[in-house]
């Protein structure tokens, strides 16, 4: 009986630091690109042109050139990072502002249709976006958005994802307060403004911070709005550098490095609001 | 100040405001959802030589579909939706496990780590791999090869090393959100339910079998459910290598037809029909996966 159970913490314990090395390995696995991307991005374009990306840590060419090209000679990064800030801001507050509403309405409210409504919601969310590129381009022309941030953002400001999440969240609200602000008298916008809203503080704190790493990161639609080099964001910007003109090749790498820099702060400040965000919509239910 | 009030009512009253909360949607619905869902229908029987020349021309552009280019893409797709789901189910379910000890130092630490792939842009990801996969025996791979002796490859142009790389893009940021899934899930497991598990003498791989996957299920569908989706309407990995032309069409997948003929070729009509099928294709992937879980039957 003692040697069984002597036997069996010692298995736990190989266990556990197998288990352990294993994440060690895995983690620096996935650390590996972010790595590699911040070296190379140190040396000159020409190099990893003729050479490829390579493990290669070398001090001897590495300057800070590439990064002096990228904010002081070249001015398309930072009109680039400009866009995608502009465009993310833009995004993020329709998304989170029209879809708290929808979301809010479909949960409290009792009206006709609000059961179809809601379906029509998760139809939305079932179906690709990639389907609708050439008709919403056409869509895009018609309505003169072309080459616009308001093209960029509009088709998709009001996410079905958020407003899923919103409803979630909104139902989970005590019926009582809402009727008790009724019945001294408050309409139904300030409850939602006064009342609401910052009882779904968290709720609005996941969603920002979602809907703008999806926003920043976004690729597929802008390609498809965004026509001259002044207007493109930073995924389609990068995209464009792949050409052996000018010093293309030098800007790629430190380009890709510091345009992670705005998401990677926002994730780390805010870890537990984006993995609320992530996991309360989907898995749930 | 009888009316005004009387107004003010009708505005504020239970019937007209729940429609105004929802406005938003119902209009964004009609007019970037249904509007371009039937105009793809109606082009897809058309032939557009402008937006303003157009011919009706029945089903030309779906039997158009029967031809080599539609077939490779089908099976791009396919291959890439299937691989991506083989690997990042298992990949991240049994890290979640790993992760789910509240023994583990710095597993906090080590969550957020997987997760920051997330964090990038499929074209930043992309550019890293791009040049990892270069054709230099010293890019990246082919030197990691080159320690088992094996001779530098061209990846990205071959078909199977060019879907590979497609599948490492996608699991290199992919893996942490799915753990992120699977962990909330393992949170919803009963302690009690290991406990009398640990009191029948199971090993630890019994309880992942017998407890820890079945419990998991929901997870799972979901998970399932976002990879088909993400699988089906993948574009951005293969532009990201190849832009909207891949050497053979290895990376052709369906949603890069869809681009390549629309953008590139100005075939409107044509690139219409090709949507259409794949949104047939990921309803009906889409309603079988759910009907095999039972889904269903539950709700």
């Amino acid at each position: 009986m003692e040697y069984k159970y002597q036997n069996r913490t010692r298995q736990n314990k190989t266990g556990f630091y197998l288990s352990l090395a294993v994440l060690v390995f895995i983690c620096l696995l996935y650390l590996a690109p972010f790595f590699f991307m911040v070296i190379t991005s140190f040396k000159p374009g020409q190099e990893m042109l003729r050479k490829g990306l390579t493990l290669e840590i070398d001090f001897d060419i590495m300057t800070l050139n590439n990064y002096r090209i990228l904010f002081f000679e070249d001015n398309r990064y930072l009109s680039w990072f400009k866009n995608s800030l502009i465009i993310t801001a833009i995004y993020t507050s329709f998304s989170v502002f029209f879809s708290s509403l929808v979301g809010y309405g479909l949960a409290v409210y009792k009206f006709r249709g609000r059961r179809f409504l809601f379906l029509l919601v998760l139809l939305v969310m079932m179906v690709p976006l990639e389907i609708l590129l050439l008709p919403l381009y056409r869509l895009m022309i018609e309505l003169k958005l072309m080459n616009t941030y308001l093209g960029v953002v509009l088709p998709f400001a009001v996410s079905p994802f958020a407003i899923f999440f919103f409803r979630q969240y909104a139902m989970g609200i005590p019926r009582d307060l809402i009727e008790a602000a009724r019945v001294d008298g408050c309409g139904e916008f300030r409850i939602f403004f006064k009342i609401v809203v910052p009882l779904m503080k968290p709720a609005f704190g996941a969603m920002t911070i979602l809907m703008a790493l999806t926003s920043w990161n976004t690729f597929v639609w802008p390609l498809v709005v965004l026509r001259s080099s002044d207007k493109l964001t930073l995924p389609i910007g990068l995209m464009s550098l792949l050409t052996p003109y000018g010093n293309s090749y030098d800007m790629i790498m430190p380009g890709a490095v510091i345009s992670v820099i705005p998401v990677a702060v926002l994730f780390f400040m805010n870890q537990k609001a984006f993995i609320e965000g992530l996991t309360a919509g989907g898995v749930k239910q | 100040m009888h009316m005004i009030k009387k107004t003010h009512n009708t505005i504020n009253s239970l019937t007209v405001i729940p429609y105004i909360f929802v406005l938003p949607f119902i209009i964004t619905f009609l007019l970037f959802f249904l509007y371009p869902i039937i105009s793809a229908i109606i082009m897809s029987f058309q032939d557009i030589a402008g937006f303003r020349d157009v011919t009706f021309v029945g089903f030309k552009n779906y039997r158009n579909l029967l031809n080599p280019h539609y077939y490779n893409a089908l099976r791009v797709s396919f291959t890439y939706t299937f691989l991506t789901i083989a690997i990042l189910i298992p990949l991240p379910l049994v890290l979640a496990v790993l992760l789910n000890n509240k023994n583990l130092p710095g597993r906090n630490m080590f969550r957020s780590t997987l997760f920051m792939p997330a964090l990038t842009s499929v074209i930043v990801g992309g550019m890293f791999f791009r040049f990892a996969f270069g054709t230099q025996p010293t890019a990246l791979f082919n030197n990691i090869i080159g320690w088992f002796g094996l001779e530098p490859a061209v990846w990205l142009q071959g078909k199977w090393t060019g879907m590979l790389a497609m599948v490492v893009l996608c699991v290199w940021r992919w893996t942490g959100v799915n753990i992120i899934y699977f962990l909330a899930g393992l949170q919803g497991i009963p302690n009690e339910l290991y406990e009398s598990a640990d009191i029948d003498g199971a090993n630890g791989l019994q309880k992942f079998f017998h407890i820890t996957v079945p419990s998991l299920k929901p997870v799972i569908i979901f998970v399932t459910t976002i990879s088909v989706f993400g699988g089906f309407s993948m574009f951005a990995e293969s532009f990201a290598y190849w832009t909207s032309r891949s050497p053979g069409d290895i990376g052709l997948t369906l949603v890069a037809y869809i681009y390549q003929t629309g953008f590139n070729y100005n075939n409107f009509g044509f690139a219409s029909a090709i949507g259409i099928t794949l949104l047939i294709i990921i309803m009906t992937v889409n309603l079988i996966q759910l009907k095999i879980f039972g889904f269903f039957k539950e709700s």
